[in-house]
């Protein structure tokens, strides 16, 4: 009997991705729970700051991206509590399919949430905080997009682990809160620049710090992450 | 090779090393009391003999505690990095124990250096604490361990745990590297690493005894939190088909794990 072909990790990480996204697509919770948790975020800024429009438009690019890191938390816990329901990462697990690919579908799908709700935070944040995207369109996706993969590949690592123990929704902050530091600090520093002005030509330095906290937690999550999941 | 070298590089090792080999039958006795004398010779040295620092004054003198903390600390936790990596490629409750004793001595040993170094920042810059880079770095490294910790924990069932605890113990050591070249990378308050080259004698050498002091108190601490963390795990995993070549595991044995698989 010929034995079935192994599919290839992209084509298995693709599918794995068309499968969280129609099953994202189909129930809209996720999404529409994240984008009114991070608006309240934004907006809880602005009062318990009082009505300082100045301080306000000054550390938008911060509170932007705390709000962007607090609505992590629950999508990266979310996308893994609806594999241990019914005990589908088991599915997962039995499918020819390398665990790793799992890693890159889970990471890619958070990326590509935490992407546009950051896409959808910004238009909220100039009318909220008054500010005006100095830079262009093209350095504020860069921003978004590389503060999200670095977000989501830490993420996806620690929510598989916290999402199966005690106590997960303390763990996951607990464990990701330290780690991202570097990343929140560059995405907060890089979008200040791309709202205010990059007068010095900075932004290149923060996108490369960026750059390389994703290759070493892409790697580590790509690497470790079948160990993680393994019975 | 000059006496002075002898005495503070390789004679302090050298006997730490023969305490816990050769004569490791003793080590309960022998290490508490040999910790004990190159802490007190150096601190003596330090506050008694050497001379104040020229700027600082005697203020300066709480680096003869605060480095060696650091160092060993930051020394503990490669430790944890090895166990772990090791952990993956060929799991045994030895290795996740100590990996589990070397990431609570070295935060221990981290959070006195902190604290410490706070201390020292008051008089010297005026604050106790600020965002320069080595600080901050440091600071993440103390909440990403506490942070294994409490993953150890949250997870009842130690096979899982010894896993996780080792993927995270991988990847929150990344911070290692940058603590280390944080004064190099960012030239800011902290001051850069002092070595022979660039010091006098006279603060080298106490540092050095000091130093190999805390680390005669890591392997101290590391040998008694390791053997209580190897009699939890046998205790937690008596079970015949547990780990291959975990000690406990007789059919002898009860079998008290309660705690599951989840």
């Amino acid at each position: 009997m010929k034995r079935p072909a192994p599919i290839g990790l992209v084509r298995a990480s693709l599918v794995l991705l068309g499968k969280d996204l129609l099953i994202e697509w189909r129930t809209r919770a996720r999404l529409n729970a994240l984008i009114f948790f991070a608006l309240s975020t934004l907006l809880l800024f602005s009062f318990a700051l009082g009505p300082d429009t100045k301080l306000l438009e000054r550390n938008a690019g911060g509170y932007l991206w705390l709000a962007i890191l607090f609505a992590s938390t629950l999508s990266l816990g979310e996308s893994f509590r609806v594999e241990y329901e019914n005990a589908c990462l088991d599915g997962l697990r039995l499918a020819p399919a390398d665990a790793r690919a799992i890693f890159l579908s889970k990471a890619l799908g958070n990326t590509l949430l935490l992407v546009v709700l950051g896409g959808l935070l910004v238009p909220a944040m100039v009318a909220l905080y008054g500010v005006k995207v100095v830079l262009g369109v093209g350095e504020l996706l860069a921003t978004l997009v590389l503060g999200c993969m670095a977000l989501a590949a830490p993420g996806t690592v620690y929510a598989a682990i916290a999402s199966n123990a005690r106590a997960r929704d303390v763990l996951l902050p607990l464990l990701l809160f330290p780690l991202i530091v570097p990343a929140l600090l560059a995405s907060a520093k890089a979008m200040m620049l791309v709202l205010q002005g990059d007068p010095m030509n900075q932004i290149g330095s923060w996108f490369g710090l960026l750059g390389g906290f994703n290759l070493i937690y892409w790697g580590l999550g790509f690497l470790l992450f079948p160990r993680v999941i393994e019975d | 090779m000059d006496l002075m070298s002898l005495f503070t590089i390789y004679l302090p090792p050298l006997v730490l090393l023969l305490l816990l080999t050769v004569g490791r039958k003793y080590a309960k006795v022998t290490l508490p009391v040999y910790a004990l004398l190159l802490v007190g010779v150096g601190h003596y040295w330090g506050l008694a003999v050497a001379p104040p620092d020229r700027e600082m004054g005697d203020v300066q003198r709480i680096m003869y505690a605060h480095v060696p903390a650091v160092w060993n600390a930051m020394l503990a936790l490669t430790l944890n990095f090895a166990c772990s990596v090791t952990y993956l490629f060929k799991p045994s409750w030895k290795t996740d124990s100590l990996a589990e004793a070397s990431a609570e001595v070295g935060l221990v040993f981290g959070a006195v250096g902190v604290l410490l170094g706070a201390i020292w920042g008051r008089p010297t810059w005026g604050v106790y604490w600020t965002w320069d880079p080595r600080l901050t770095t440091a600071a993440i490294l103390l909440v990403a361990y506490m942070g294994y910790m409490a993953l150890r924990r949250f997870v009842e069932d130690p096979e899982k745990r010894a896993v996780w605890s080792a993927v995270v113990g991988i990847i929150a050591a990344v911070d290692l590297p940058i603590i280390w070249f944080s004064v190099k990378w960012w030239r800011s308050l902290h001051q850069q690493q002092s070595t022979p080259s660039t010091t006098d004698p006279a603060f080298w050498i106490p540092l050095r005894i000091s130093a190999y002091g805390f680390l005669a108190l890591v392997a101290l601490f590391l040998m008694h939190r390791y053997r209580i963390a190897l009699a939890e795990r046998n205790a937690e995993v008596a079970l015949p088909d547990a780990l291959p070549g975990s000690p406990g595991s007789g059919p002898n044995v009860p079998t008290n794990r309660t705690a599951g698989v989840a």
